[in-house]
């Protein structure tokens, strides 16, 4: 059997922020997770040891709406690695009035599988 | 006139000496032009000081200081009600706190009525407890100046160049003269952005106005001046009617005090220290300072709420070692003219200084007054002295006066419009905050200076990423998001 | 005669919730006031996500969660007026507004809930030495600047202050091409959530300074460097550790001053702790009618509690607008002691209260191993233990009515912590 390392994380998951441990053998594989309130911590705790990911936010431009910019997120999380890849790929975008909330606003950002979907309305 | 020459009369230096002299011009027939360094007018001593008008008891009897400040505490009043500033006339009080030093009031006494300064009397422990419910436990006895004032320095400031500006004088910011040298009768003005010629050249240029004096001054006449810096703290205005009048300490074994003050927008002011200091340009604060001005507040106040500062800054007087006016032809130098060395009380001495020195102009120049002021500004309104029958009917007219930019101070886009649009526009977020304070409340600019920016932008047709804090150099932001690596951020 | 049963001070997630739950509560009509050209308040800056975990039960950015409430509450027949600015609210719940289409007018409301959110602290009230130059910003003002305007306020950044909007922001300007050199924050701990911590500089490798504070700003026209000293127990710096980053901003996150200058001139009593009004449980201000709920009342860290607070004040205005305020039974007073700095309420009608009184409340410093701890009158009435408390995240404790039962008016009711 490979040997065990432990890392501590703390959840991003919620507010609370526990601080989670995790167990990983060498082959990358997890062991075990600890320190954890909820199923959240579980989740976040495995992937962020093996394929760590985050959800990116930010604001586009927007034609013919009231507002000058309209605000966007990743509609699920990217790989982490790929965050400045999906700020690269939105230099330029522009979206179109009307935008209601969830309209994709790029589909397949940067790549990722993941559609950029709006956060407000415009 | 000649017209061999662009001007007849180059004015350096838009602050409220110079903006006072060019508004006294402004009534000769006579073409001026005001040149200064910075991007509006006010920007030098006059936007950072005491905002008090000195009944005059303070400087010796017979200098020009005392004459001036005492004529100029005359002329301030009316002449703030004819250009619509603020100006409260609050009463000053020196404040002794220990009784073997008392003898100092009787001094400042004597010497005021020698001065001329009208309505001084000393007032003993309870009158003055009448007088200033917080004047500190230890005060003994205080100076009472009735005739002592507040005043709005940078709308003081504004008016008179505007009104200046409107009866065909001329403004040029951005302007720094770097030469001033002889051409036939009168001189060659040299600044970074062109050179003009003028058969008179008046010197208001502040802090620096050593150093042009030093143009043209003959080897033994030269001029020192020394940035005397004074740091300030700006209390909210929850603590504005801590105390009723300027209260002054007098000076104890202990040292000069600091000065606290209502200011005319509501504010309380403490301070300011004196550091003679070599940099021209060092309005820094330090932690030195504004501790020493923390610790000397509370010799003639007690408990000044200083938590509940807004703002600290600091500004600096134009001190020379004989401690008096510099103002007259410079000898041998026939036509240019020194206003120079104007510390304090030179903020209350401003309309004298105006009278005098545009005296003087018109006296080398051989014309006098001839007319009135055609055309005066109207101010611009300020809807929270209106009544709220009177800014409901101005909403109806234009209702931009209806939309509260500033909250903290109340201030709305009509207003904000008017200062883009006057005789001398503001064209930066300080130079829109000198006019009609937007920015100038508890949140200092946190929630209106996006939108002061984007009404600028608006009004003067730039991009918003090109505006300024206060001129070329202060760029508020340094562009657009996302502009990396050759992305558009539009 | 009344113009509305209830007036809503601000359009921003308290006002919101609060206005939804009046109508829900049975008020006919609620007007809400916002001076805003949009509802949502400081939401719609709050492009990140991490909004509505308890309230919803999914993780939403500031505009969604906005949106849901400004849904619910058009939905529920709440009146809006947009582009207003309330000037005055008096005594007798006459609220003063001007805005550019209706002029200057005045309303009377049954009752009137306060939610004007609260303020940035500035650069000025910290009195930071050196210059004045374009660069210092709130983090809040570049907030709005970057996701409202699209516009960058520098491009090599300090931040002084880990409050949450400074470690949001040291992650958006990251992400729109800036560069951040540091968090500097005063305390020995972050005063932000330890999730933004992660989230926000750990991933960036942007380093928390903890015990340091800015000590210069240099830069005449525009910010050129920041000195960053350490600082001792007491948080005064230490001189000579001073460090200099060169930048072109500082961005401060330095804390946040609830908006009580309408409160202050209808005469609601104010606490010098929260800076904003003391309340009793029905959230009403020390002015009969006049209720207090979100960061105008206690700066709140989540909005979540902000909303549940707001619903709370929204339904005790709509109750008070029916009946004209019930007559006060007796009132206890709640006294924050050992650790605890402040309660919210600060008044319990013993009588009135719900079944279950939710306390909110904020510790001191950092402690390990404690129980918050109410007694009433040398008796203890709720135990609540903590592993860990931060003056950063509010705390709560539950009061049940019967457990209030027997107090007597000379009884105060004292929170506080104690060893585990």
């Amino acid at each position: 059997m490979a040997e065990k390392n432990a890392q501590i994380l703390t959840c991003i998951r919620c507010p609370r922020g526990c601080q989670v441990s995790v167990a990983v053998d060498g082959d990358g594989q997890v062991l075990s997770v600890s320190g954890n309130l909820c199923a959240r911590g579980d989740a976040y705790a495995r992937a962020e040891v093996t394929n760590p990911v985050r959800t990116v936010t930010t604001t586009v431009p927007v034609k013919g709406g009231g507002a000058a910019r309209v605000s966007v997120k990743t509609a699920r999380e990217v790989p982490k690695g790929a965050v400045m890849d999906v700020m690269r790929a939105l230099a330029g975008v522009t979206a179109c009035a009307p935008v209601e909330i969830g309209d994709v606003v790029v589909p397949d950002i940067a790549g990722t599988g993941v559609d950029l979907v709006a956060t407000s309305r415009a | 006139m000649d017209e061999a020459f662009d001007y007849d009369v180059a004015l350096v230096g838009a602050g409220v000496s110079g903006c006072s002299i060019a508004y006294e011009l402004a009534c000769c027939d006579l073409r001026v032009v005001v040149l200064d360094r910075e991007d509006d007018v006010c920007c030098g001593t006059s936007r950072a000081n005491s905002a008090i008008v000195h009944a005059g008891f303070d400087a010796a009897t017979g200098s020009l200081m005392a004459r001036l400040n005492v004529e100029g505490s005359r002329l301030m009043g009316p002449l703030c009600e004819e250009l619509g500033v603020d100006y409260q006339r609050i009463g000053s009080l020196v404040v002794c706190t220990d009784a073997a030093a008392r003898g100092g009031l009787d001094e400042l006494l004597r010497r005021g009525r020698q001065n001329g300064v009208e309505s001084l009397r000393v007032v003993e422990r309870e009158e003055l407890r009448e007088l200033e419910p917080n004047v500190s436990d230890a005060a003994v006895a205080a100076l009472w100046a009735p005739t002592a004032a507040i005043v709005n320095p940078f709308q003081l400031t504004v008016a008179l160049a505007e009104t200046a500006a409107v009866n065909g004088v001329e403004f040029r910011f951005n302007a720094p003269v770097s030469d001033v040298a002889r051409l036939g009768s009168g001189w060659r003005v040299t600044t970074d952005s062109g050179s003009l010629s003028a058969r008179v050249v008046v010197n208001a240029a502040g802090v620096h106005a050593d150093e042009l004096h030093n143009l043209v001054c003959r080897p033994d006449e030269r001029l020192e001046i020394t940035p005397r810096r004074g740091q300030y703290y700006v209390l909210d205005t929850t603590a504005g009617a801590h105390v009723r009048h300027t209260v002054f300490a007098l000076p104890t074994r202990l040292g000069k005090g600091v000065l606290v003050t209502p200011t005319t927008g509501g504010n309380l002011l403490v301070g300011p220290t004196a550091e003679d200091i070599g940099d021209k340009e060092g309005t820094d604060t330090t932690s030195d300072g504004l501790a020493e001005v923390a610790r000397k507040a509370s010799m003639t106040v007690r408990d000044v709420p200083l938590g509940e500062r807004i703002r600290t800054f600091s500004g600096l007087r134009a001190h020379q070692p004989g401690h008096d006016f510099v103002i007259g032809e410079v000898a041998g130098a026939a036509g240019f003219i020194d206003c120079a060395a104007i510390e304090s009380p030179g903020l209350s001495a401003a309309p004298a200084i105006g009278r005098m020195v545009a005296g003087l102009v018109a006296e080398r120049l051989g014309v006098a007054p001839t007319r009135a002021l055609a055309r005066r500004p109207e101010p611009i309104v300020d809807v929270t002295r209106l009544s709220r029958e009177d800014w409901d009917a101005l909403i109806a007219r234009r209702a931009e006066y209806g939309h509260v930019v500033c909250r903290c101070r109340t201030v709305t886009e009509g207003q904000i419009v008017d200062a883009i649009h006057r005789p001398i526009p503001a064209r930066s977020v300080d130079a829109v905050k000198r006019r009609v304070e937007a920015g100038m409340g508890r949140c200092q600019g946190g929630f209106c200076t996006p939108l002061v920016m984007a009404l600028l932008a608006r009004e003067l047709g730039v991009d918003e990423a090109r505006l300024t804090k206060d001129g070329p150099g202060s760029e508020l932001v340094t562009g657009r998001v996302r502009e990396f690596e050759g992305g558009a951020g539009r | 005669m009344t113009d509305y049963d209830v007036v809503v001070v601000g359009g921003g997630p308290a006002g919101l919730a609060a206005a939804l739950s009046a109508r829900r509560s049975g008020a006919g009509r609620v007007l809400v006031v916002e001076r805003d050209c949009e509802l949502g308040g400081i939401l719609n800056q709050c492009v990140h996500n991490g909004f509505g975990l308890i309230t919803f039960h999914e993780e939403l950015t500031g505009p969604e969660y906005a949106a849901r409430f400004e849904d619910a509450a058009q939905e529920a027949g709440v009146e809006f007026l947009l582009d207003a600015t309330v000037l005055d609210v008096a005594a007798d719940r006459s609220v003063t507004f001007v805005s550019a289409r209706r002029g200057v007018r005045c309303v009377r409301a049954g009752a009137v809930v306060l939610a004007m959110g609260c303020r940035e602290r500035p650069a000025g009230a910290l009195a930071l030495p050196g210059f004045r130059p374009a660069g210092v910003y709130t983090a809040g003002c570049a907030q709005r600047l970057a996701n409202r305007e699209g516009l960058l306020v520098g491009r090599e950044v300090v931040i002084l202050g880990s409050g949450d909007i400074g470690l949001i922001m040291a992650r958006r300007l990251t992400l729109e091409g800036a560069h951040v050199a540091c968090v500097a924050e005063l305390m020995p701990y972050s005063s932000g959530l330890k999730r933004n911590v992660v989230q926000c500089l750990d991933d960036f490798g942007i380093p928390l300074l903890l015990s340091h504070t800015v000590t210069r700003v240099d830069g005449r026209r525009r910010v050129e460097a920041v000195e960053v000293s350490r600082v001792d127990e007491a948080g005064v710096p230490i001189p000579g550790t001073g460090q200099t980053y060169p930048c072109d901003t500082l961005l401060l996150s330095v804390g946040l001053l609830p908006e009580n200058e309408l409160s202050r001139s209808a005469g609601v009593a104010l606490s010098p702790v929260t800076r904003g009004p003391i309340v009793d449980d029905s959230l009403m201000t020390s002015v009969p009618g006049v209720f207090a709920c979100g960061n105008v009342l206690h700066v709140h860290d989540l909005v979540d509690y902000v909303s549940q607070e707001a619903e709370r004040a929204g339904a005790s205005a709509a109750a008070f607008a029916a009946s004209g305020g019930s007559s006060a039974g007796m009132r206890l007073s709640v006294r924050a002691e050992g650790g605890v700095r402040y309660t919210v309420p600060q008044v319990i009608d013993v009588s009135r209260m719900p079944e279950r009184l939710e306390v909110r409340l904020r510790v001191d410093g950092v402690y390990e191993h404690r129980v918050l701890v109410a007694h009433l009158g040398g008796r203890c009435v709720a135990r609540r233990r903590r592993d860990i408390l931060v003056p950063g995240e509010m705390e709560q404790i539950v009061l049940r009515r019967e457990d209030l039962a027997g107090a007597s008016p000379s009884d105060s009711l004292v929170i506080c912590l104690e060893e585990a």
